[in-house]
């Protein structure tokens, strides 16, 4: 596959090449562009003030790179909010973002309700759970943005920094992307199997795409959105940026099987409204998992429905806001 | 002539420095994600004694963004970088240790709350090595140019068999003459340590040769041995003047097993007074204790010197210790005067006067829980820009 190749080639970037953070704002300042940070976040106490402070310092008060930097919480029980106002957020529940579209819960929710609370023309989204933040997880996504105008969408993917050998080693994302992601994308959409990670959490939008596409609420708002900005946009649109490592909480295997299964609904309700699988039958949203407690098995039941918010550009709210006819 | 003199704002006296520092306060803590964010990142990266070189290259290029002057590293691992003053005619040293106690094995990882911040290493010292990151940053912040140059060390291998290698290799290759140290510790806010007393740190080994006659009856092992140095030791006069300690640090020996009969045992100790003769005289006699225990019991006991500290340093007396004194004092800061075993003996043996002093309150030290408060940080900064102010004002100069 060349086009994969050719791809691979030009569209993914490394960290180390956007380092020089001046250059980048000197770029940002010639296009007068706006960029904001949002990080949406669910009882993450432990690591958002490390986030906050790291960016803040970094790429507001030395280098005025960003112009907010937001949380957008879905209701923590635990300090998030505190902690991330007190060193200096604009903190928001995303349930009092656009009160009349009402609240749904998930963080595909919060990524989707950022287009019409933060003001920047380019938003990048970075989840609250990374233990080793560092400000290259910001500015390695917006680097290709501010130079190369095809490029709207920047992914981050993770390898380990520089090991001695020097050989051909594999490379590839988590349990999901290997077992679930990257075979269906092969199956459907093979040019978007090089991404390495297409489930991270961290990536850059420029507003005029970030409007025009649909979020699903919960597990399945990374693999829709590529499925999208691909066929609206192919290959050329889309980047990514190698951040080297990122530690972040690990996730049970039970955990990743909801996760899975809200994938799926996803790729699958896409794939029918692309008219690539016809007649798909009604879903069924239960999720089964089980457990033993001395020999007697339980059923453990989730109900994982993957609700979908419209085009943000379809809002009337946002319209107007936005000053849209 | 008059624009000149008008132009040197910091000819200050005490007064007017004091006069400034709640104002102080408040500018810097507009500005305390950039402290924060440093502490962070070089906090998190593992720097045990003689392992530090990741850390200092972070800091390094952190002066080479403050477009610091001379930013270099040298053979022993020290990262330091010049600050250059308006006038340029004289050079305070402000330095703080690299290392830390932690093994890179350790969760370096740092939680930051909103007035905690928690880590292994997090006052002792990643918040000194953030002051001395942070500090051009601060000074210019605060629309401050000091008349002196101020040359910001980060010492490697100071601690432990480091033994201050860092800083006294700085002292002994520059030619650069220095008017006053000042060392940073991140913990406690109201240290002031102004001098050293006189110290040896050592290790006795003692091991049971590999041809030893199990079946022999009594009581056998390392541990019997060890023992016997420790209860000699014991007989050694202790004077009450010069004040004299000898401290057991630490003793090691045994498997944990009852079949076992252990064959090595290790006992830390540590010798200080105020008299250099005493340490010595003590040491001598150790020294005796442990040949003689060699030859009688058969086994391999030896002595090793991990680390030496002459007495000295300033008087209380002395300018630079009341000016830092009377700062304290009109921060409400309490000092807490003790006498210092780092960095200070490695300017004392350099004859140029300096002080210790610490930056915020600290819980839990020495255990990777360890916390600092973030607010008292605020204060703690105050008290060292005033008194870098002092210094550079020429008013902590001994003119006996
Ligand atoms: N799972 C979940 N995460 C949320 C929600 N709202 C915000 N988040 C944040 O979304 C980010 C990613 O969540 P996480 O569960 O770690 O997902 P993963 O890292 O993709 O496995 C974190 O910053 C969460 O705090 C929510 O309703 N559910
Ligand atoms: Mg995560």
């Amino acid at each position: 596959m060349s086009t994969i190749n050719k791809w691979l080639k030009e569209n993914t970037f490394h960290h180390s090449r956007f380092q020089n953070i001046n250059d980048l704002i000197k770029e940002k300042e010639k296009q007068e562009l706006s960029i904001s940070l949002c990080i949406p976040t669910l009882n993450e106490e432990k690591t958002i003030g490390k986030e906050i402070v790291i960016f803040k310092s970094e790429l507001i008060t030395k280098y005025p790179l960003l112009d907010e930097i937001a949380v957008i919480d879905s209701g923590s029980t635990d300090n998030t909010r505190d902690v991330a106002g007190s060193f200096g957020a604009d903190v928001y529940l995303a349930k009092e973002i656009l009160p009349e579209v009402g609240a749904k819960k998930g963080k595909g929710e919060n990524l989707w309700k950022a287009i019409y609370q933060l003001k920047g023309d380019i938003i990048v989204y970075i989840d609250a759970d990374i233990k080793n933040i560092h400000p290259r997880f910001v500015y390695g996504l917006i680097g290709p943005l501010l130079y190369r105008k095809t490029i709207q969408y920047v992914k981050a993917f993770y390898e380990r920094p520089l090991t001695t050998s020097h050989g051909v080693r594999p490379s590839g994302g988590g349990r999901v992307t290997e077992i679930l992601v990257r075979p269906l994308f092969s199956l459907f959409f093979p040019e978007l199997s090089a991404l390495i990670q297409p489930l991270s959490g961290e990536y850059a939008v420029r507003r005029s795409l970030l409007e025009k596409i649909p979020f699903p609420i919960g597990y399945g708002v990374e693999t829709s959105h590529l499925i999208d900005v691909y066929n609206m946009l192919g290959m050329e649109a889309i980047a990514q940026t190698d951040l080297d490592q990122r530690v972040h909480r690990n996730q049970q295997t039970r955990d990743l099987g909801r996760m899975a299964f809200g994938i799926l609904q996803t790729v699958l309700s896409r794939m029918n409204s692309l008219g690539i699988i016809s007649e798909l039958p009604a879903l069924n949203h239960t999720l089964r998992q089980f457990q033993t407690d001395d020999n007697i098995f339980e059923t453990v039941e989730h109900n994982i429905l993957e609700e979908e918010r419209p085009p943000m550009i379809e809002i009337p709210a946002y319209r107007e806001k936005m000053g849209y006819k | 002539m008059q624009a000149d003199d008008s132009m040197k704002k910091n000819i200050w006296n005490l007064d007017e420095i004091v006069e400034k520092l709640p104002e102080y306060i408040e500018t810097l803590k507009e500005v305390s994600e950039v402290l924060l964010s440093n502490l962070i990142m070089a906090g998190e990266i593992p720097a045990p004694t003689f392992k530090e070189s990741k850390r200092v290259e972070f800091i390094l290029d952190r002066f080479t963004e403050a477009e610091l002057q001379n930013s270099s590293t040298d053979e022993v691992g020290n990262a330091v970088a010049i600050l250059p003053g308006a006038e340029g005619k004289e050079n305070i040293l402000i330095v703080a240790h690299t290392d830390t106690l932690y093994s890179e094995k350790v969760d370096h990882t740092l939680t930051i709350q909103p007035n905690f911040v928690i880590g292994p290493g997090v006052g002792d010292n990643s918040l000194g090595l953030a002051v001395i990151m942070t500090l051009p940053f601060i000074l210019e912040h605060l629309g401050i140019t000091l008349d002196s140059n101020l040359i910001l060390l980060a010492a490697s291998r100071s601690l432990g068999r480091g033994d201050l290698e860092g800083l006294r290799f700085f002292l002994s290759n520059t030619d650069i003459p220095i008017i006053a140290g000042v060392s940073i510790e991140g913990v406690q806010l109201g240290r002031l340590s102004y001098s050293s007393i006189g110290m040896i740190r050592g290790e006795i080994s003692c091991t049971v040769p590999e041809e030893y006659d199990w079946s022999r009856f009594g009581s056998v092992g390392s541990i019997v041995t060890i023992n016997e140095v420790i209860n000699q030791i014991l007989e050694i006069p202790i004077p009450k003047r010069p004040k004299t300690t000898i401290v057991f640090n630490s003793i090691e020996s045994g498997t944990g097993k009852f079949s076992k009969i252990p064959k090595s045992a290790f006992l830390r100790f540590e010798i200080r007074s105020e008299s250099d003769d005493m340490v010595h005289e003590i040491y001598q006699r150790i020294e005796d204790i442990t040949a003689d225990i060699s030859y009688r019991s058969g086994d391999e006991v030896s002595l090793t010197i991990y680390s030496k500290r002459r007495p000295g340093g300033i008087e209380f007396s002395h300018p630079l210790t009341r000016n830092v004194r009377s700062i304290m004092r009109s921060l409400r800061i309490k000092p807490r005067i003790s006498p210092s075993t780092s960095e200070l003996s490695a300017f004392i043996d350099q004859k140029i006067p300096a002080i210790t002093l610490g930056i915020t309150k600290g819980d839990r030290l020495d255990d990777d829980r360890e916390s600092i408060e973030i607010e008292p940080i605020f204060t703690g900064l105050a008290q060292l820009v005033a008194l870098l102010l002092a210094i550079d004002g020429g008013q902590c100069v001994d003119n006996k």
